[in-house]
């Protein structure tokens, strides 16, 4: 198995009838993801891409069983669009969306502690790139072919860094099983601990790569919780040596204010951690390539 | 998005904070006369420059008469105040902010901030007013405080006790103290704030509890709500590239290395910046183009760093996604054809249709160097430093 999506995941898309939207969207289903409509409120009874438009995500689930969704509304409403989600009994739902306020993320976070943990849905993202499954099913906006079938799970807050690492694998043979884009902001959905949690109970995964930066103590919680929890290795690789500290470095949250929140830091606590470090972001691949032959999983 | 010191304190006395009477100058004559208006016979003359630590770099200056107020000022006015934060090139005064003196019992520390960790609003304070909370939280750990705010309902009075009492403050003030501290919290949660800093807030001899010196930073991604804040910008008081970047929605943070970057998506320029400096050299910026890397915003991006004297080198570090090598270099060619770069240019492409991107950069006319890797493309961007 994948983690969170699979081949036949249901998925609905918020902002469908938008530029952006549509464009991922066909993208989506050309990979071969089982989109089974959209929502954009007041379009409802529409007919888009060959798939229903619905006003509401309540309706939309109720019509078509969808029980994940991807968000393309703009900042000023993606809120909303995600709490929308969670109430319609989406389980996840992935923002894509970057530039929301950071007071909003909050609030939708909150929001969500009404419910109870198996109804609670699965935020990913926002400012992300989403999730993909080789092979089965892709809910983000990353260019699918580059992600060869295998068993190693990536996460990564960086899009494109998730991608060099794909492709970087791809390169050496290695495949993936899931690819999850958690997103540059400074307070989102899923934390790296929510996804390497994910990839230790998924059968299918046999190493975690995770792909860090600067700010936050995201990746050092994550380091802790496989330390005490993992069996399966973890590799990671942490962005922003460089990045003078105090300034944003284009994600809003990738920015250094406390101690253990720059790349040196971050580095030596997960080390103490047992992660291993690829040492520079041209040798991702080859550290997983390393660490699966020191322990005959390749 | 950082506002000036006169600015968070006219915010923060909206929302019931006491802050000492003072006003904004433009000239020594104008300072004069604010000295005269708000009375009293001392005065405090503080340059407003977006840095803290201006007192130890001269930019505030304790005066006995309306005249020094009006010396201080014209001393201050269009220098540029150089600060351990705002690095060696400084930061331009053209505001200065007239203050009565404080009588001064004690200083305290109190600042707001989100808590990445819980996620939710965290109040901070501490004895030891007037040292950084870096210093603070290094020096005297034991006397910091800090407690965390439930959003869904905000701060409750018993939390502002709480912080009062901890801080020390006497039983006939508890009451003013927290309700300074409930304003700031108001401000912080109304106004899409990431930090509020009072920096120190003191309690004087007359019994008040008054907001000395304060700063506000907001969130760059609400200005879409808060047209208030965000006509509080002062772009003279941010680096000129910088700004010329934000107007035309890029990312981008001047350095002090020599090797300029155009990189598309956050992670990959940070990564391209950390390759050049395992291979020896140094970043100039960091540019993030975004995942796209349209044609367009690659001409911007070659303008942008064009105009940065420092750069030697320029590196192109391009993952193409959604988006095509061929497109990208497409784009490429187009910007040099309309742009003249004198240096020399290391590009490297990766992803979608690579081959294709790269033999359309070779049959051009473009005067540049190859890479294929990351690491590839830093060693040769260092090395055409010569």
């Amino acid at each position: 198995m994948s983690i969170i999506i699979h081949k036949n995941t249901k998925i609905l898309i918020q902002g469908f009838t938008g530029k952006i939207g549509s464009f991922h969207a066909e993208e989506m289903i050309k990979y071969g993801s089982n989109v089974v409509g959209g929502v954009t409120p007041s379009k409802g009874g529409m007919t888009h891409l060959n798939l229903p438009v619905f006003n509401t995500v309540k309706e939309a689930v109720d019509q078509t069983g969808a029980s994940t969704s991807i968000l393309f509304v703009p900042p000023a409403f993606a809120a909303d669009s995600a709490m929308e989600a969670a109430d319609a009994g989406i389980k996840t739902c992935v923002a894509i969306t970057d530039g929301i306020p950071s007071h909003d993320m909050v609030k939708i976070k909150r929001y969500m502690r009404r419910y109870p943990k198996d109804k609670k849905m699965g935020l990913v993202g926002p400012n992300c790139a989403g999730i993909i499954s080789p092979g089965k099913s892709m809910l983000g906006i990353m260019p699918g072919h580059i992600y060869k079938e295998g068993k190693i799970g990536i996460v990564s807050r960086s899009g494109t860094l998730g991608y060099e690492a794909a492709q970087q694998l791809k390169d050496l043979e290695i495949g993936v099983s899931t690819s999850v884009g958690i997103g540059g902001d400074p307070i989102n959905g899923s934390s790296f601990r929510d996804i390497i949690e994910k990839f230790e109970n998924d059968d299918e995964t046999i190493a975690v790569l995770m792909i860090g930066e600067i700010g936050g103590p995201q990746e050092v919680e994550a380091g802790q919780f496989a330390k005490e929890n993992m069996s399966k290795p973890v590799i990671a690789y942490i962005a922003g040596l460089t990045a003078p500290k105090g300034r944003v470095m284009g994600h809003a949250g990738a920015i250094v204010s406390a101690f253990g929140e720059s790349a040196i830091e971050k580095v030596e606590l997960l080390k103490e951690c047992g992660v291993t470090i690829s040492k520079n972001p041209s040798v991702m691949g080859e550290t997983v390539k390393k660490v699966l032959v020191e322990n005959n999983l390749n | 998005m950082d506002i000036h010191e006169y600015q968070a304190k006219k915010i923060l006395s909206d929302f019931g904070v006491k802050i000492p009477t003072g006003g904004i100058v433009y000239s020594p004559e104008n300072a004069e006369n604010k000295a005269r208006e708000i009375g009293g016979s001392k005065w405090v003359v503080k340059a407003q420059v977006h840095s803290g630590a201006r007192g130890k770099a001269g930019g505030i200056i304790i005066c006995n008469s309306p005249l020094e107020v009006a010396d201080a000022t014209d001393k201050l006015l269009g220098k540029k105040l150089i600060t351990n934060q705002t690095g060696p090139e400084g930061k331009i005064i053209n505001r200065i902010y007239i203050e009565e003196a404080t009588d001064i019992k004690h200083e305290l520390y109190l600042g707001l901030v989100f808590d990445r960790s819980s996620e939710s609003i965290m109040v901070v304070a501490s004895t030891e007013g007037g040292m950084s909370v870096e210093e603070i939280s290094k020096e005297k750990p034991e006397t910091i405080i800090r407690s965390k705010i439930e959003v869904a309902v905000g701060i409750q009075q018993f939390q502002a006790r709480e912080i009062a009492f901890g801080l020390g403050i006497e039983s006939k003030l508890i009451s003013r103290a927290a309700n300074t501290i409930i304003g700031c919290y108001k401000a912080f949660s109304e106004l899409d704030a990431t930090m509020v800093e009072v920096n120190p807030l003191v309690v004087s001899h007359q019994d008040e509890i008054l907001a000395l010196d304060c700063k506000m930073s907001f969130d760059n991604n609400a200005m879409f709500r808060r047209d208030e804040i965000a006509e509080l910008r002062d772009k003279t008081q941010e680096n000129s590239n910088e700004v010329y970047a934000s107007d035309r929605g890029m990312n981008y943070v001047s350095l002090d290395g020599n090797i300029g970057n155009i990189i598309n998506g956050a992670g990959l320029a940070m990564a391209s910046m950390d390759m050049i400096k395992l291979a020896g050299g140094q970043p100039a910026n960091f540019l993030d183009v975004g995942g796209g890397a349209t044609p367009e915003k690659i001409v911007k991006a070659f303008k942008l760093i064009s105009m940065d004297t420092k750069v030697k080198v320029i590196l192109v570090n391009i993952f193409a996604g959604i988006n095509r090598c061929d497109w990208v270099a497409e784009g490429i060619v187009q910007a040099l054809s309309k742009i003249e770069i004198k240096h020399p240019l290391v590009i490297r492409l990766a992803g979608t249709n690579v081959k294709k991107g790269n033999e359309i950069l070779k049959r051009s006319n473009i005067n540049y160097i190859e890479a294929s890797t990351l690491e590839d493309a830093a060693n040769k961007a260092v090395k055409a430093l010569g």
